[in-house]
């Protein structure tokens, strides 16, 4: 059986997920890189307020992945797309260790860069070009061979 | 420990997240993808078709969420010290390593530890304990 997809329905599914991710972002004070680090400097004035906006992030998502694992159709009809790799294996551990070196060097993770960026905020700007040569780099790095 | 608690924002954090759970929550059963910000940017420099429509959609709904906000209140302070040498090496080590390790605060964070994967468990785990780790190697052995 094929479901009909709607087109214009992922865009604006995508659109108002990115809008309200965003507003979450400033609401929250995860935009501000001088709170991230606040957060990561355990050894200084530490600001726990992060942990509180993964725990209200968690509290939210959980129930709705939770749903989400009993279904295999979204409500766009668009197939339902978990991830499916499980492996815990060295790129995994190196690139998140890799990520969270660049984080704690500035306090942007890509989020929050590209709310940033919205602003026009300069810092984030160069940041932004950074991430996406990085991004690139790995792209090019991994292309499946022809 | 110090804790800074006139910096403290409990309640506005909590709600920021909430709002960052229900955009996730809204994605994968509205579309059936995963908010994950490094993996939906990192899509489009490998384009399939039918796959980028979206993926730009979402950042332009990032992009404009400041906008949007401006429209109803002031924006709140977006502060960084971070010279240009720092910011070039943080965004090279940010876009290489959410790529590798298949995903950042948000796909990893909040989508993965709200589905109980143990492999966004270990993601986390590293990221955060590689965050620590720097900030106080940076502001503390460093003497920055």
């Amino acid at each position: 059986m094929k479901t009909f997809v709607a087109p214009f329905v992922a865009p604006f599914v995508a659109l108002f997920a990115g809008l309200v991710l965003g507003i979450g972002l400033l609401l929250s004070g995860m935009a501000n890189p001088a709170k991230v680090i606040a957060f990561l400097d355990l050894a200084g004035s530490w600001d726990p307020s992060l942990a509180l906006v993964m725990g209200g992030a968690i509290a939210v998502a959980f129930p709705a992945f939770t749903w989400a694992k009993s279904r295999t159709v979204a409500w766009s009809g668009e197939r339902l797309q978990l991830p499916t790799a499980r492996r815990i294996d060295a790129p995994l551990i190196l690139g998140s260790l890799t990520f969270g070196v660049g984080w704690g060097l500035a306090g942007y993770c890509p989020g929050p860069a590209l709310v940033s960026l919205g602003m026009a905020s300069q810092p984030a700007i160069v940041f932004v070009v950074a991430m996406g040569v990085g991004m690139a780099a790995h792209a090019l790095l991994t292309r499946p061979k022809a | 420990m110090n804790i800074a608690w006139d910096a403290f924002t409990p309640w506005t954090s909590l709600a920021g997240g909430a709002l960052i759970g229900l955009a996730a929550a809204l994605l994968i059963l509205g579309s059936g993808r995963i908010a994950g910000i490094s993996g939906i940017v990192g899509g489009l420099f490998r384009p399939a078709s039918g796959d980028t429509g979206w993926r730009i959609a979402f950042v332009v709904g990032l992009l404009a969420a400041p906008l949007v906000w401006g429209l109803f209140a002031a924006l709140p302070a977006v502060q960084s010290d971070a010279g240009i040498a720092t910011l070039i090496i943080a965004g090279l080590l940010v876009g290489v390593g959410t790529r590798y390790g298949s995903g950042c605060t948000s796909g990893h964070g909040v989508c993965g530890l709200a589905r109980l994967s143990p492999r966004s468990l270990a993601a986390t785990l590293a990221f955060m304990g590689a965050g620590f780790v720097t900030v106080y190697v940076v502001r503390h052995l460093a003497g920055a």
